[in-house]
């Protein structure tokens, strides 16, 4: 996979900025960071283009964890080793935590006000569209993949129908599809 | 609950040591082994009320920040019903610790070899192979999400408001909390 000119790309400051960055991306993620993530990482800070993304997601999904959570732990290590990757963990929890231990103690009073419970179905319903659009938006990614896109097109609809339509457990899926693919794209890559 | 829960040191260990074994098999997002949490948690040990279990995934889920959180909150509910914010505070500490110390330290250091070894054509294979399905993946995830909304016939406010945004996130580059803001206020007003 071709890199992108060195100009478009900034990479992250300090272990500060590493912490800042992490917090106010997982700050913004209601119902889910991931939306967030590309937005911030790729758009916005520019650390990385649309291509490394769907990479390192890759690898981020495939191991046992949040996959969020693994995502910034990469990144983090990627700069600046164990200390890079702790803080960026820790921005994507610190704050966090103490937001949902705070909302936990307010819960009970406002659980079953209406208008609580309508904001939460309103915001819900952004967030499923927020999933949706990361992944459009991710999917001119594939033109350079080496699978060539008439099959990334068949994998990405074989993987849509097994989990969206007929729900089987996601490990089966990644496992059964994911290695067909990866096998596909081995002997592609032949030198 | 009314009556304080006793848990002695030995119960903390084995809260630590049931959230390290399930830390390797959450495969997918912490998410996927609440079902076994439940089981150990609530019918097994009788340390959770139903009620707090289900509010701990809620919270968690509306809250900013990741969904693994909820593994936070159920460590807080566990150490309330024990006695106190002390115990609450411990709790978080114990069952975060546990979830998360295996699945990060495996990532770490597969991503550094991953890095560090990745011209070597299996490498590229796998993150290549992998991209399509990861992308499928995602839009899945929104459409699993979305199916949460009752038949489109009934609900199609909801499903209007997801399609809305899922253009408007695709097309242009408006900041992601003016949508989250602009859906919680219709729901709010019982609009969506």
């Amino acid at each position: 996979m071709q890199n992108p000119p060195a100009t478009q790309r900034t990479q992250p400051q300090s272990l500060t900025d590493l912490f800042v960055s992490f917090t106010v991306l997982a700050l913004q993620g209601f119902g889910g960071v991931l939306a967030v993530a590309q937005r911030e990482l790729v758009e916005h800070k520019r650390w990385m283009t649309n291509e490394e993304f769907v990479e390192e997601w890759a690898v981020a999904q495939i191991m046992p964890g949040p996959n969020i959570i693994n995502l910034c732990i990469m990144i983090g290590g990627r700069y600046f080793g164990l200390r890079g990757a702790l803080a960026a963990l820790a921005g994507m929890l610190l704050v966090p935590m103490l937001i949902v231990l705070l909302l936990a103690l307010a819960y009970a009073q406002f659980a079953t006000h209406p208008g609580v419970i309508g904001a939460l179905r309103g915001m819900g319903a952004v967030a499923a569209g927020l999933i949706v659009a990361t992944g459009l938006k991710l999917f001119p990614a594939l033109k350079k993949n080496a699978l060539g896109l008439a099959a990334c097109i068949g994998f990405g609809v074989l993987c849509f129908v097994a989990v969206a339509l007929l729900r089987w457990p996601l490990a089966y899926v990644l496992l059964g599809l994911g290695s067909i693919a990866c096998v596909m794209t081995y002997r592609r890559l032949a030198p | 609950m009314n009556e304080a829960l006793h848990l002695a040191w030995s119960d903390w260990f084995q809260l630590f040591t049931h959230y390290l074994s399930l830390s390797l098999l959450a495969v997918g997002g912490a998410i996927t082994t609440a079902p076994d949490m439940h089981r150990y948690l609530v019918e097994q040990q009788g340390w959770l009320s139903d009620s707090q279990f289900n509010a701990s995934i809620a919270i968690a889920q509306a809250a900013p920040g990741p969904n693994v959180l909820f593994v936070a909150l159920m460590g807080w509910h566990v150490g309330l019903n024990a006695g106190g914010l002390l115990p609450a505070l411990f709790g978080v500490l114990v069952s975060m610790l546990g979830v998360m110390l295996p699945s990060s330290s495996l990532t770490y250091f597969t991503s550094r070899w991953s890095h560090a070894n990745r011209e070597l054509r299996a490498v590229r294979a796998f993150k290549q192979g992998m991209a399509p399905i990861v992308i499928a993946l995602l839009i899945a995830t929104g459409w699993i999400l979305a199916s949460a909304h009752g038949a489109p016939v009934q609900d199609w406010p909801l499903w209007l408001t997801t399609v809305v945004t899922t253009v408007i996130v695709w097309r242009t580059r408006l900041h992601l909390l003016w949508l989250l803001a602009a859906g919680g206020l219709l729901g709010w007003f019982g609009l969506v």
